[in-house]
């Protein structure tokens, strides 16, 4: 065990690296000269000479490089070249209200979409299974714009029943006021391709020996679905729901965005609206560290909950 | 591809293939949707229709036809009011009053305009323009965007799959590592990145941010399915009749993995359909004098609240319609293609 995440974590060293160079290309190669992009943004001609000589454009793209691989071990990307802000203070600020929205959103999505899943596996063929089945796949056709659009428009723009967007101080009134129509949305958006993939993993247990083992020992039906199947099938869901996680950490672009949600997403959104690379390049490089360590912890927990999972 | 000589010995992977698509009831009905749909593209790009869907040829938010032109076609009428009498106080020389003499003779001299309606097919947006020509333009941005998109991602991760599952090695080694550093970023944020580099509009820059970009999940499965079959026995013998590496990769190999590629290329259309629109909703997709559903939602977004509700719809079933289609349509392509799996 110690051996695998010692080789797995040395892997990470090509991969990042990897990340850097793509990164570092895109944003300092592609990306050329930002006094370009400035000119029009900043009008102080000083600030935009300390921006140039902060990522060294003048010097050659080696020391560049090595720059930009101080600021990503420092965790000081200087400051945002829109507000000034210092784009550590802008993370730390920005991650909780993300948070707030997002853990809800895949937490109840997840449990929704189990059970439903569940309940259609159970009735594979029937009325029920198939028209739940139609549902999910027109669900998933609509874009995610449509279902913020008219779930807005309606719930709280016609009905009133939550605000139309804002945040707050008080963290309670975040999650329960604030953050409860996105999670509404976020969570009917996720909810047709779940329940579809969670399906087909219900379908692939129900199968298997032991279900009819536990069928002709006896076991009430309730049983047999909700503590055999549900186990074994909740192996890959748990998976499944680690793998959204790195996407979690950038969060929903589109659901910050229209509920003006001061989150992360909606700050990488304003950025590339902006130009303001800083923030983007900061961005990119720590949800892909966050994305590979997340990566590791799901072998390990794959392993914790499937001992026949041998780790190589 | 079978030669005529070869299905009439005995039917191909592809007769095969075909012939239970078509026993697949909804698969041929959403084929049919599809080809629909292509239809109306090509149509589209030639100009045969929408060609003038920039015109405003309604009243500013001209309702449906089955609505009825309800309120909105006084409102209209009225759209140029005579110009109020300006009470001329004696004394006060107004400096602009030649400018503005010659404006207004200007304005009498212009043709007039031809009449606007009072309602349209599928109702106007906030210029007048047609919303059921500005749904058929933005099918045709959608379609080609994903269309392209897929079919140059797909292009990429065969090559590259193939030298990597082919020749193994250090080349599989180095494509590897290209393939964990790309899916270590979510997708969604490189896509934002890339264009935040860009930083320029249009239909091409779309195509290439999502073709680029889009490769990852294909490279996999081919890669996959060449070190399956690089040591099978038909390649083998073409190695001893001396085919190169390149024709036994593209020439020996690549029938026999394009099913895995086609299915993928269908799955990925309706991936960068979706991503297009909402690239395209956020201001960083296609040019603005483009339309695409996702710059139709954009503006439908400020007319749901004054009760224009008609883009929206019109955006949405296009839309809708089609990535069911094209899902469904998947399904049976991959259910035909490869009967096992179900």
């Amino acid at each position: 065990m110690t051996a695998f995440i010692i080789r797995r974590l040395l892997q990470f060293i090509p991969t990042l690296l990897g990340v850097v160079l793509l990164v570092f290309i895109l944003f300092n190669w592609i990306g050329g000269d930002p006094a370009y992009l400035l000119a029009g943004k900043i009008s102080n001609p000083e600030q935009i000479a300390n921006i140039r000589k902060q990522i060294g454009v003048d010097q050659p793209y080696t020391v560049q490089l090595w720059i930009f691989i101080t600021q990503i071990a420092t965790g000081d990307f200087g400051v945002s070249w829109a507000t000034n802000e210092k784009v550590s203070t802008i993370f730390a600020t920005r991650l909780i209200p993300s948070l707030t929205v997002l853990l809800p959103i895949l937490i109840v999505g997840t449990l929704l979409a189990m059970g439903l899943a569940l309940l259609v596996a159970y009735r594979r063929g029937s009325l029920t299974d198939r028209a739940i089945m139609i549902g999910c796949t027109v669900g998933q056709s609509v874009s995610i714009l449509v279902y913020i659009i008219v779930f807005q428009y309606v719930f709280a723009y016609q009905l009133g029943w939550f605000p139309v967007q804002g945040w707050g101080q008080d963290f309670w009134i975040n999650l329960l006021q604030f953050s409860a129509l996105p999670v509404i949305v976020g969570v009917a958006v996720s909810l047709a391709p779940d329940t579809r993939l969670y399906r087909t993993f219900f379908l692939d247990e129900m199968h298997q020996d032991y279900v009819r083992t536990a069928r002709a020992k006896g076991l009430s039906e309730s049983r047999v679905m909700g503590v055999h199947v549900l186990r074994n099938a909740a192996i890959p869901i748990v998976t499944n729901v680690m793998i959204q996680l790195p996407a979690l950490l950038a969060g929903a672009f589109l659901i910050e965005r229209f509920f003006s949600i001061p989150g992360i997403g909606r700050e990488v959104l304003l950025a590339v609206e902006r130009s303001d690379f800083p923030l983007i390049k900061a961005v990119t490089v720590y949800v892909a560290m966050a994305t590979l360590v997340i990566n590791l912890l799901t072998d390990i927990l794959y392993k914790a909950i499937d001992p026949r999972v041998q780790l190589k | 591809m079978n030669t005529p000589a070869a299905s009439m010995a005995s039917a191909g992977l592809w007769t095969l293939a075909w012939r239970r698509l078509l026993r697949d009831r909804v698969g041929m009905v959403s084929l049919a949707l599809v080809c629909g749909y292509l239809l109306i593209v090509i149509a589209a790009a030639a100009g045969i229709v929408a060609g003038d869907w920039a015109r405003e040829a309604g009243v500013n938010y001209a309702s449906p036809v089955f609505v009825g032109a309800g309120d909105s076609a006084p409102q209209a009428i009225a759209a140029v009011p005579a110009a109020p009498a300006v009470p001329s106080e004696p004394g006060i020389v107004d400096p602009l009053a030649g400018v503005l003499a010659e404006l207004r003779q200007n304005l009498a001299a212009a043709p007039p305009e031809p009449p606007r309606a009072a309602t349209l097919p599928l109702g106007g947006d906030k210029w007048g323009r047609d919303v059921l020509k500005k749904a058929v333009k933005g099918t045709e941005t959608s379609m080609i965007v994903g269309l392209v998109a897929a079919l140059l991602a797909v292009a990429i991760a065969t090559v590259m799959g193939a030298y990597a599952g082919y020749y193994g090695g250090r080349i599989d080694d180095f494509l590897n590592w290209l393939y964990s550093v790309f899916t270590a970023i979510p997708y969604l944020l490189l896509v934002l990145a890339i264009a935040a580099v860009l930083n320029q509009k249009g239909t091409l820059t779309v195509i290439l941010i999502l073709g680029l970009t889009g490769w990852t999940g294909i490279f996999r499965l081919v890669r996959a399915e060449y070190i399956k079959h690089r040591s099978r026995e038909y390649v083998l013998a073409a190695d001893a009749v001396g085919a190169s590496d390149a024709q036994r990769m593209f020439v020996h190999i690549l029938p026999n993995v394009s099913h895995v590629v086609l299915v993928q290329l269908s799955l990925h259309v309706v991936l960068f359909i979706k991503m297009e629109v909402i690239l395209s909703f956020l201001g960083f997709g296609v040019g603005v004098d483009t339309v695409s559903w996702g710059s139709m939602l954009n503006e439908s977004q400020a007319e749901l609240i004054l009760g224009k509700w008609w883009q929206l719809a019109a955006a949405t079933v296009a839309m809708a319609v089609l990535v069911t289609a094209f899902s469904l349509f998947t399904d049976a392509l991959r259910d035909a293609l490869d009967p096992r799996l179900k």
